[in-house]
């Protein structure tokens, strides 16, 4: 039941309007005065020794105020301070096809460009490493010789948690595969995008297409020497980024760089191309997992032995390599689990985080064999699932801490709705049926950078005439978080949503917000936001009762929960009741309609009246709330990879027809339960469900990026292929809440977790179709094809 | 004109005027003669609702209407279209009213990030001036003209089907 005025009802993004009629400006669309535009030249080798570089013709060019090159910059940096191994322009040595060399600022877009052709580059071309297996043999020469290996290792990840063999030994069915998955990549609408202005007193504003304004500010100020009081950050509009605009990049650097050593400021774009230069996608991932499943006790243990192909550099490898294994510890207990994950670095352009981050290849081959075992048991795929998915505040192997789980009555609605029992087996052949689960964090609980401030603040002000601003460093991305940050400051307050004003992703007028990452601004953002506007709502009940001539009312201290396992055990920002769904503000107040109206008396005040009367005092109306994820996990190595607040749940069902002449598989039809908590807006929460079916089925059926010695192959979006209007299917959405006490209003995450059981769910149609399994995606037609033919003539 | 021709000498081209109607208004810029028309609109008149995302004709992000027909800018040299009428995205909208199309869009939560949404609105505005009632395939081909990463396009169908039945609705 929902009793709210704006959380849980549809709502459009509060800047729509902006967006329908060409107003909103994104990065590229900002017009400095004075401007100059850089350019970067890249490199043509996968791999070689730069033996020199003459910039001296170029420099000389009227009309060309810099040129950089890799000695230009001290330091290299990375989004994770474990891997800072990432130069601005390459020193010494180039490591892929597209890896930036050197840059160039002139008066006009066409000088740069002309500037370029005019610099020339002595390479000495090295023989590249140009997959994972062959960066495991030994090397004289690695990619990164500071790791002192002696092969291109990254990362090696090993964890272990019960007894694997006993496990497979209790197994009544044991199946082990290889599984094989290229490189998939975001193909966000709006290519990377910087621009720097510089003040007199040397300040720097950045404006930039990114997800991590904060992380963009300290690695600038890092890598330029410079204090870091003397950045400031700006996301303005962004034309989506689904995890390839979360690291800091190295046209930042340069951008700002080149606005240092000219005083001049500094426009600079990519071009489609070097967008997959640029890449940061989905790792290619060799893997191979063994399940032990019995039907009576579902999984009994599961192993994976996992070959990441990083590219050149680190970006998110570390925790991508995590997330391989870790996050196959939902949506259903695994006993026994054990992995090794390996990431591996190679002349390619890098892999970072995307969409599902590292839980999606896994996810695939975990799902796929679950459909086989449950299969090769005489189970019921979509209704053994149901039984195995994890009950409420359990505690994982890996000691995981889950809290909220509505997928169960979710999935048996997909079931139902979906005509599941009608269909599955029993379709004529070509048509079929399947099902797959999965799980995502909501945000991590451990930071990136180690520290004790919280991992999301909000500042919020009410002002003299009445609005109500939010100030956020969350970035929205095309999500929509701005908008679900202004619902949520609307309701508590009792304004309507256009009284509420956002500034976010500032990192000079808003506090830190980590970004836009691992499904964390919701959940974090969120909490904070609703815990500002109940401070704010405190104030204005103060001021009230002043004017209404009542007693000011007494909260409840806040106590830590008695079971030592939501919040972590300790004692949460208000008390209990305020938590989740339905909060009692415990004010005695009705905050509605521009009125604030004392239940008890019926006497009431406009808003307005009660901001007058609390401004008197202090001249400004400010609070603060912000969000601080509870101590969670185990003491082993490696315990915090994975640890979230809570987790979302997801099942698709998706029914397809495979063509049997030609291997083509179309999806017809797709039901969907994804348990985010509470809803805060349905619109937008429908949108990020719809939008990871569409990005799951193009990894399933058709995306690819595709390499020739190193060189991106179809680096445009009419030779990389995404699903269009006519491959998407409708999608049905059942409901499939849970009560999540430690979520805003009772929310969970919505923006990844949906992408995961796409791609299996896919497969397991096709068998039921066809009765034929794929261990490699895409699940192209000519694959489809093979298998079937050998399938037949078995 | 100073800074243009100042410009002239850096380049070390010659700049020609180019005179273009645009969004009804008559524009006229001195420019390098090879500039395309997304170069005109965004760099030189600053209307940067029609968005870059390829320069390649891929995208379909720049779209516009010339002469009422829906052209990417991207590909069009700017020079050839002195003869013609252009509509940007900024002159969809009547004053304060929003096309239909444009109200369906934001009400049936058929904008994300919204890089895409201004060449769906142009392409859609041609398919509604058109077609009484497009069907599904219509639709979706108009759909298809630009790739959109963000919705999945549900959303953005159930919005032109919304606007096909409310412009039906007003039609005799």
């Amino acid at each position: 039941m929902n009793a709210y005025r704006i959380v849980g009802t549809p709502q459009p993004q509060i800047d729509a309007r902006d967006k329908v009629t060409g107003r909103a400006r994104y990065t590229d669309d900002i017009r400095l005065p004075n401007c100059l535009h850089a350019a970067i030249l890249r490199s043509p080798h996968a791999s070689a020794r730069i033996r020199a570089i003459d910039t001296a013709r170029a420099a000389a060019l009227p009309g060309v105020k810099a040129v950089l090159t890799g000695t230009d910059f001290e330091r290299t940096f990375g989004v994770l301070p474990i891997s800072k191994d990432e130069p601005a322009l390459a020193r010494e040595r180039v490591r892929y096809v597209g890896e930036p060399v050197a840059a160039v600022a002139a008066e006009t877009a066409a000088l740069a460009a002309a500037a370029l052709a005019l610099i020339t580059v002595d390479y000495a071309p090295t023989p590249p490493v140009l997959d994972a297996r062959q960066a495991l043999k030994p090397t004289d020469d690695p990619l990164h010789p500071e790791l002192q290996r002696d092969n291109n290792l990254h990362k090696q990840v090993e964890q272990r948690f019960g007894d694997p063999e006993a496990g497979f030994a209790q197994a009544s069915i044991v199946i082990e595969k290889r599984f094989t998955f290229p490189s998939v990549t975001h193909a966000f609408s709006e290519p990377h995008a910087v621009q720097v202005e510089i003040d007199g007193r040397g300040n720097l504003t950045v404006y930039s297409a990114t997800q991590v304004p904060h992380y963009v500010h300290l690695a600038l100020a890092e890598v330029l020497g410079i204090d870091e009081h003397r950045v400031r950050v700006i996301k303005p509009h962004l034309g989506g980024g689904f995890g390839g605009k979360s690291d800091p990049f190295p046209h930042e650097m340069i951008a700002a760089k080149l606005a240092l050593v000219t005083g001049r400021n500094v426009r600079l774009r990519f071009s489609r191309e070097d967008v997959f230069f640029s890449h940061h996608g989905r790792h290619p991932t060799q893997l191979t997992m063994k399940l032990g499943f019995h039907p009576a006790h579902g999984i009994t243990a599961l192993t994976g032995d996992f070959l990441i192909d990083g590219g050149a550099y680190g970006s998110f490898g570390v925790v991508t390599t995590y997330y391989n294994g870790v996050l196959l510890q939902g949506p259903y207990p695994v006993p026994n689990f054990a992995f090794r994950c390996r990431r591996m670095y190679t002349n390619k352009p890098m892999c970072g985080a995307m969409r599902g981050h590292g839980g999606v290849n896994p996810r695939f081959a975990s799902e796929v064999l679950m459909d086989m075992a449950m299969v090769q048991s005489g189970l019921d795929p979509c209704q053994a699932r149901i039984d195995l998915i994890h009950r409420e505040n359990t505690l994982t192997i890996n000691e995981f801490r889950i809290t909220s789980v509505g997928l169960r009555r979710g999935l048996e609605e997909a079931m139902r709705r979906s005509g599941w029992r009608e269909k599955y087996g029993k379709l004529p052949y070509g048509k079929g049926i399947g099902v797959a689960c999965g799980f995502f964090i909501s945000g991590s609980a451990l930071p990136i950078h180690r520290n004790q401030q919280p991992a999301s603040t909000v500042r919020l002000t009410v002002e003299f005439d009445g609005a109500v601003t939010v100030y956020s460093g969350a970035a929205d991305i095309g999500q929509g978080s701005d908008t679900v940050l202004a619902m949520m400051a609307a309701e508590v307050l009792g304004v309507e949503l256009g009284q509420v004003k956002v500034v976010a992703a500032d990192t000079r007028l808003t506090p830190v917000d980590l970004g836009s990452y691992s499904s964390r601004v919701t959940f974090m953002a969120g909490n904070a936001a609703r815990n500002a506007a109940i401070r704010m709502r405190r104030l204005l009940v103060a001021a009230a009762c002043r004017l209404l001539a009542l007693p000011e009312p007494v909260y409840p201290s806040p106590t830590a929960p008695a079971d030592g396992f939501h919040q972590g055990g300790r004692a949460p920002d208000f008390d209990a009741e305020f938590l989740g769904a339905n909060p009692d503000y415990r004010d005695g107040f009705a905050f509605a309609d521009g009125r604030i109206r004392h239940l008890d008396s019926g006497k009431e005040t406009g808003f307005l009246a009660a901001v007058h009367a609390a401004i008197e005092g202090p001249g400004i109306l400010q609070t603060v709330g912000n969000y601080r994820p509870p101590k969670l996990g185990g003491s082993f190595k490696g315990a915090g990879a994975g640890l979230s607040p809570t987790y979302s749940f997801t099942a698709f069902i998706v029914e397809v027809s495979v063509d049997p002449d030609t291997g083509f598989v179309k999806v017809d039809k797709a039901t969907c339960a994804h348990d985010c908590g509470f809803a805060l807006n349905p619109l937008a929460v429908r949108g990020q469900i719809e939008g990871c079916f569409h990005m799951g089925m193009g990894q399933a059926l058709m995306e690819e990026v595709l390499h020739f010695d190193g060189a991106v192959q179809n680096a445009g979006l009419l030779e990389y292929k995404i699903p269009s209007p006519f491959e998407q299917p409708e999608i049905d959405i059942v409901p499939s809440s849970s009560d999540e006490s430690e979520g805003p209003f009772g929310a969970k995450e919505a923006g990844e977790g949906p992408l995961a059981p796409v791609i299996p769910a896919i497969a397991n149609a096709i068998f039921d179709a066809v009765g034929v399994r794929l261990f490699e995606l895409p699940l192209r037609p000519d694959r489809v094809l093979a298998a079937m033919r050998r399938a037949a003539s078995r | 004109m100073d800074s243009e021709i100042k410009r002239t000498l850096r380049d070390g081209g010659a700049v020609r005027l180019l005179s273009l109607e645009v969004n009804g208004q008559r524009q006229q810029r001195a420019v390098m003669p090879d500039i395309t028309l997304l170069d005109f609109l965004r760099e030189e008149l600053g209307l940067t609702g029609s968005k870059r995302g390829c320069d390649l004709g891929e995208c379909g992000c720049c779209a516009v209407l010339v002469d009422g027909r829906p052209m990417l800018a991207c590909l069009l040299p700017a020079a050839d279209l002195e003869h013609s009428a252009i509509t940007t995205i900024e002159g969809i909208a009547e004053g304060t009213t929003l096309h239909p199309l444009q109200q369906a869009m934001i009400d049936e939560g058929a904008v994300q990030c919204g890089y895409c949404t201004p060449a769906m609105v142009i392409n859609g505005v041609h398919l509604f001036a058109g077609e009484l009632r497009p069907d599904a395939e219509a639709i979706r081909t108009c759909i298809s003209a630009t790739s959109c990463r963000c919705t999945g396009y549900n959303r953005i169908v159930q919005a032109f089907e919304r606007t096909a039945e409310r412009l039906a609705e007003d039609r005799p």
